[in-house]
């Protein structure tokens, strides 16, 4: 008991933690990296929230096939580190809106969670393949994500492509 | 039996102030990074802070509604960041630069 409330802090800290050096790193191989641990933290917490087949798919879809993808690109792009801060005053910008963002966050959470409902149930992958199949409102939706993603195949190939005779 | 369920309770409340943090740190990194891939990243990150905030919502209330739409933001996340990191070869490749401040061609 005590035991699943200090790993649930734990990943908790080092999502935080991992996901601030995200941003704070010059070098996006390491900004890749940290994010990677960001996200193993998050699959850490979905499973202790009750939810182990989206913790699963977190790691082997994220963590695994995505960053890769952005791992890979950084490699063959040899993205550099870059250079002094952003100019314009649109970094100083973004801290400002940031700071009001989280200021209104903790407050929407602090005031919202005391009316949460309390029906906590864990759920393993059959109860979400029931709930995405037999459910009409979820079935089209999942048929049309195929759609998408054939679409997104189709269009990375036609951007990425080299184009004759250049 | 009491203490495991208010220790739950707060599993959820935590997630999602863990969640809103997240979330934030996405936004700010969005405006103050200048690669254009890691901005990228920055919105992934964003992304990952919304599904937190799913699965504690489909805890607190017992449903599997959420975990189902985390389902569908993984597919999306998936095109988007596939479709994006080929703009993204192919903008080094036009402009050998990944610099977000210098697309300016759209500046009147």
């Amino acid at each position: 008991m005590i035991l699943d409330v200090i790993l649930f802090y734990g990943a908790a800290l080092v999502a935080i933690a991992s996901g601030l050096f995200v941003i704070s790193q010059r070098n996006p191989i390491n900004s890749a990296f940290s994010l990677i641990i960001t996200m193993c933290s998050l699959a850490v917490m979905f499973a202790m929230l009750g939810s182990g087949f989206i913790a699963v798919l977190q790691v082997v879809v994220y963590a695994g096939a995505i960053m890769v993808l952005f791992l890979f690109v950084i490699m063959l792009l040899n993205a550099k580190q870059e250079e002094g801060e952003r100019m314009g005053g649109i970094g100083r910008a973004g801290i400002i809106l940031g700071v009001i963002l989280a200021i209104q966050s903790v407050m929407v959470v602090w005031k919202g969670s005391s009316i949460l409902p309390a029906n906590h149930r864990d759920t393993a992958s059959v109860d979400v393949a029931r709930g995405l199949f037999s459910d009409p409102r979820f079935l089209y939706p999942f048929e049309a994500t195929s759609i998408l993603i054939l679409a997104a195949m189709v269009g990375a190939i036609v951007v990425a492509r080299k184009e004759k005779g250049k | 039996m009491h203490a495991f369920e208010t220790a739950h309770a707060s599993f959820v409340q935590v997630a999602l102030a863990v969640s809103a943090f997240l979330f934030v740190i996405g936004a700010i990194g969005v405006f103050v990074r200048r690669n254009v891939i890691t901005v990228m990243m920055c919105v992934e990150l964003m992304l990952n802070a919304v599904n937190l905030a799913f699965i504690a919502f489909s805890r607190a209330h017992g449903t599997i509604d959420g975990q189902i739409l985390v389902f569908f933001v993984f597919t999306v996340a998936a095109a988007e960041a596939a479709v994006g990191l080929a703009i993204v070869i192919a903008l080094q490749r036009n402009r050998e630069d990944l610099d977000v401040d210098s697309f300016n061609l759209l500046k009147g």
